[in-house]
């Protein structure tokens, strides 16, 4: 799973998909996801990352996270091939 | 290291022409509390959900309508509206604060004598009121609003049974500008059935005709229909008195005025737009005063004002069951407040606020109750923060029928709390019991 | 002359094919002769063309929506002026008016000047009340009638003819030719501005406006008169000309003098074959064609703020006739970062 690559993302957490003309926000924990999405790291990297500093649980948070990915993958932010 | 608050993580895609909302602060204020006492504490002590009435409020309502009208005009006179809300606590609030007991049916009459209102006190409304009822209001001396000449007759025929003479007025219905028009209840203006009915009264001669009533409709928005409807009733009082030389003691204007909710279809919220009990106390007392009543025989008001006393004291707390998506990509969330307890929601869009601080993000979120009913919708679309299982909201302006109309359906009823004014909480109904409902039930013997 | 420095808030930035008001006012308030004026944008959507024009506004705040109640609007509006010590706001949207007048003793506060028509003016003038307030002041108004469901449609059928116009509460109009129609246009109209929605009687005739602004005393400050020349399929002018018609000058200061009218105007009428004049609408504000009172004389906004700083206003008497304004689109290009500013901080 892979953001694509010409996909803008911008500090204060606005995205701009230049092959639709699509513009996005995402809140700051989004923001991480998709940083860590960028780097390529896998869901246990990522879970194991935010849950060492944010006040959740496990099984919340993978739900978060699938429903995250699963939006991404609806706007086509990232590609199917996993 | 103390860990970060956590919010889950969410996309929103910029429509075109759309405000992107992150950047405003438009979000409501969290509720954390209520008189002082925090909303999680409340839902961990008496359960979720849970009604919670403000006594502060109630009497501080109840003191702003009262003198919006009683700066206005000397005689008021407020009855509690007992379907409004028949919780013996809440009515006992308002007979503290001066109010008589208006009530629609025998279960409401048994209520207000046992809430220790003297029977001179109180005003038997309603379409339905048996002769058993009717005679037991007349042996009281209670004051009896006749709907239909079939009453009529019944209270006729009770006059030789008791020998009193029954203390009635007329419930009339009328135009006043406004739709619909209530024309169900009482006897019309504008065709003559009020006069008919007057002349029949008189004429027997052995009721005592004490007052006019009317019932215009609810949640009037329009204070002038109020002026409208003042003016026939004062007409009428002063068509009496030019032709039987007797006096109408009061007029009664019965409810229907508008709380602070927003009703749906409606563009700015009901706390901007919705007439204050000055707006109304003006229309009315103007009205009555325009007339031909001389100040010394001006007639008693009396207000049958519900909702828009209660509306404001009542919260319903609540708790975040799920969050979803529809097949449209559409975020919702699953609360444990149904239609079943919060019935007004078919009406208004109820506020909803978060019970603590949130970030400015927010997603546009259909708000479903717990029912497994398709028609259990308690927001269609409504901006709320990221919520997370578990979280505690509040619903606002729950006071009115909500605590009468409610149903026990697929689940139980919860408790109701009430937080006196020295900030003290207490239970005033509990919750229902699976034995309380199934302890009216009966088997019989061949499926023991 | 010595100008004032001002700061002024200023919305309907929506210079669309619909216009709002906000770039006539902002225009004639660089060309006032007596006042030095920095504009701030009140924008609603990231997309209203002139937060995008900075020659015009200086910076630009989104507010929330109207319809999320006049206490969010305030609590916004409290930290703009933080930001930007505004004197005046000047607000050009019919949606926004109610908010903005329910709040006005609360901006006074805060410092923040308005100089907008009372309530009882606002409610009396409201299309929905357009037949009580013709009756009131004795003049033609059109047949109209308030409904609020569908049902009703049928109820008052017998009052009308076709075609009728369908009016929203506070936009949009469209010609019905036949109940569906009506029934389509209830439906469309009510889904987006909520209820009553009014039917109308259709007149025929000539379309005439006039911009105006009264003092809350009775004195008509300003008052042009035009006749539109090209209308948009939206019913909006797209060019017109300043015409001298007694009548309808006379009309206009009958009805300032009449309401004690506070605030700018605009008076919608038609002009029948017979020389009859329908008032149709009464709008509680600047129209977006007001810039052509500017260019022939009479700088409206100019006046509208010195009376809401309190200062003295000389009533313009006079104005040129057979001016024209023509109006006109242009593109204009922005950076994306531009719009991802607006969009992630609400500020431009």
């Amino acid at each position: 799973m892979k953001l694509k690559e010409n996909i803008a993302i911008s500090d204060s957490g606005y995205l701009f998909n230049p092959s639709t003309g699509e513009s996005f926000i995402v809140n700051p924990l989004g923001m991480e996801v998709l940083q860590f999405v960028k780097k390529g790291k896998s869901f246990e990297e990522i879970s194991r990352e935010i849950l060492t500093r944010y006040n959740v649980d496990p099984i919340t948070f993978e739900k978060d996270y699938q429903d995250f990915i699963h939006q991404l993958r609806q706007y086509l932010l990232i590609g199917s091939d996993e | 290291m103390e860990k970060q608050r956590y919010e889950r993580p969410i996309l929103k895609k910029l429509e075109t022409g759309m405000p992107g909302k992150f950047g405003i602060a438009a979000n409501l204020p969290p509720s954390t509390h209520i008189d002082g006492i925090s909303v999680d504490s409340l839902v961990e002590t008496y359960g979720s959900p849970v009604f919670i009435l403000s006594e502060k409020t109630i009497r501080s309502v109840f003191k702003k309508a009262k003198k919006a009208f009683t700066t206005r005009y000397p005689k008021v006179q407020f009855a509690w509206s007992y379907k409004t809300n028949y919780l013996n606590a809440v009515c006992r609030i308002y007979h503290q604060e001066g109010s008589w007991a208006e009530v629609v049916s025998g279960f409401e009459y048994d209520k207000a004598i046992a809430n220790g209102v003297e029977g001179q006190h109180i005003i038997f409304n309603g379409p339905d009121k048996s002769a058993v009822y009717l005679e037991k209001a007349i042996r009281n001396d209670s004051i009896i609003h006749i709907d239909h000449l079939d009453e009529l007759y019944t209270i006729i025929e009770l006059t030789e049974k008791c020998a009193k003479r029954p203390k009635v007025a007329i419930r009339v219905n009328m135009d006043t500008g406004i739709q619909p028009m209530w024309d169900r209840f009482g006897f019309n203006y504008e065709n003559g059935q009020a006069w008919d009915a007057l002349n029949k009264i008189m004429h027997f001669g052995k009721l005592e005709l004490v007052g006019l009533h009317t019932h215009i409709g609810t949640f009037i928005m329009s204070p002038q229909a109020y002026g409208v409807a003042a003016q026939k009733l004062a007409d009428l009082t002063i068509g009496i008195r030019q032709k039987y030389n007797h006096t109408i003691k009061y007029i009664d204007l019965g409810g229907g005025f508008a709380s602070a909710n927003t009703l749906k279809g409606f563009y700015y919220p009901g706390s901007d737009t919705n007439p204050t009990f000055d707006d109304y106390a003006e229309a009315i007392t103007s009205a009555l005063l325009n007339t031909q009543f001389t100040p010394d025989n001006l007639p008693l008001l009396i207000l049958e004002t519900g909702r828009a006393l209660i509306d404001e004291a009542g919260y319903l707390l609540g708790t975040v069951i799920a969050n979803k998506r529809l097949s449209t990509g559409k975020r919702t969330t699953i609360v444990d407040i149904g239609i079943n307890l919060l019935f007004t929601s078919f009406w208004y869009e109820h506020k909803l606020t978060p019970a603590r601080h949130y970030s400015q993000y927010t997603e546009a979120t259909t708000v479903y109750g717990p029912l497994c009913m398709n028609i259990d919708v308690i927001r269609e679309n409504v901006n709320l923060p990221l919520l997370n299982k578990g979280d505690h909201f509040v619903v606002h302006h729950v006071g009115a029928y909500n605590m009468t109309q409610w149903m026990q359906f697929i689940t139980l009823r919860p408790k109701i709390v009430l937080i006196d004014e020295d900030g003290t909480a207490h239970v005033i109904r509990d919750n229902e019991t699976i034995d309380n409902v199934m302890n009216m039930e009966h088997l019989p013997p061949h499926l023991k | 002359m010595n100008r004032k420095k001002v700061t002024v808030g200023i919305s309907g930035l929506n210079a669309i094919d619909s216009p709002g008001p906000g770039m006539a006012v902002a225009m004639g308030l660089h060309e006032a002769r007596s006042l030095d004026v920095r504009i701030i944008g009140l924008a609603y959507e990231s997309l209203e063309p002139m937060i995008y024009i900075h020659d015009l506004v200086d910076k630009t705040y989104q507010l929330p929506y109207p319809s999320s109640g006049s206490d969010m609007i305030l609590s916004r509006l409290e930290y703009i002026q933080e930001m930007e010590h505004l004197d005046v706001i000047v607000p050009n949207f019919d949606a926004e008016l109610y908010s903005f007048m329910k709040i006005e003793p609360r901006l006074k506060r805060m410092g923040i000047r308005m100089f907008l028509p009372t309530m009882e003016q606002y409610e009396e003038r409201h299309k929905v009340n357009l037949s009580k307030f013709g009756e009131k002041y004795d003049m033609l108004v059109p047949h109209g009638k308030a409904v609020f469901e569908p049902k009703e449609v049928f109820d008052v059928k017998s009052e009308f003819t076709f075609p009728l116009l369908v009016k929203g509460k506070w936009y949009d109009a469209y010609i019905a030719y036949n109940i569906e129609q009506v029934l389509t246009c209830f439906n469309k109209i009510s889904a987006k501005w909520g209820l009553p929605v009014i039917l109308q009687k259709f007149v025929y005739g000539s379309e005439y406006n006039v911009t105006g602004l009264g003092d809350g005393t009775g004195t008509t400050v300003a008052a042009v008169a035009m006749r539109k020349q090209y209308i948009t399929d939206k019913g909006k002018a797209w060019a017109g000309i300043s015409i001298d018609d007694t009548y309808l000058l006379e009309l206009t200061r009958k009805f300032v003098c009449a309401t004690k009218w506070r605030g700018g105007f605009e008076l919608e009428m038609i002009k029948t074959q017979e020389n009859k004049y329908y008032l149709l609408e009464i709008n509680p504000r600047i129209p977006a064609w007001t810039y052509l009172a500017v260019g022939v004389g009479q700088n409206i906004p100019e006046a509208l703020v010195r009376l809401a700083l309190g200062m003295k206003v000389q009533p313009y008497e006079t104005y040129d006739v057979g001016k024209l304004f023509i109006r006109y689109s242009k593109d204009m290009i922005v950076d994306r970062e531009e719009f991802e500013k607006l969009s992630m901080t609400g500020e431009l």
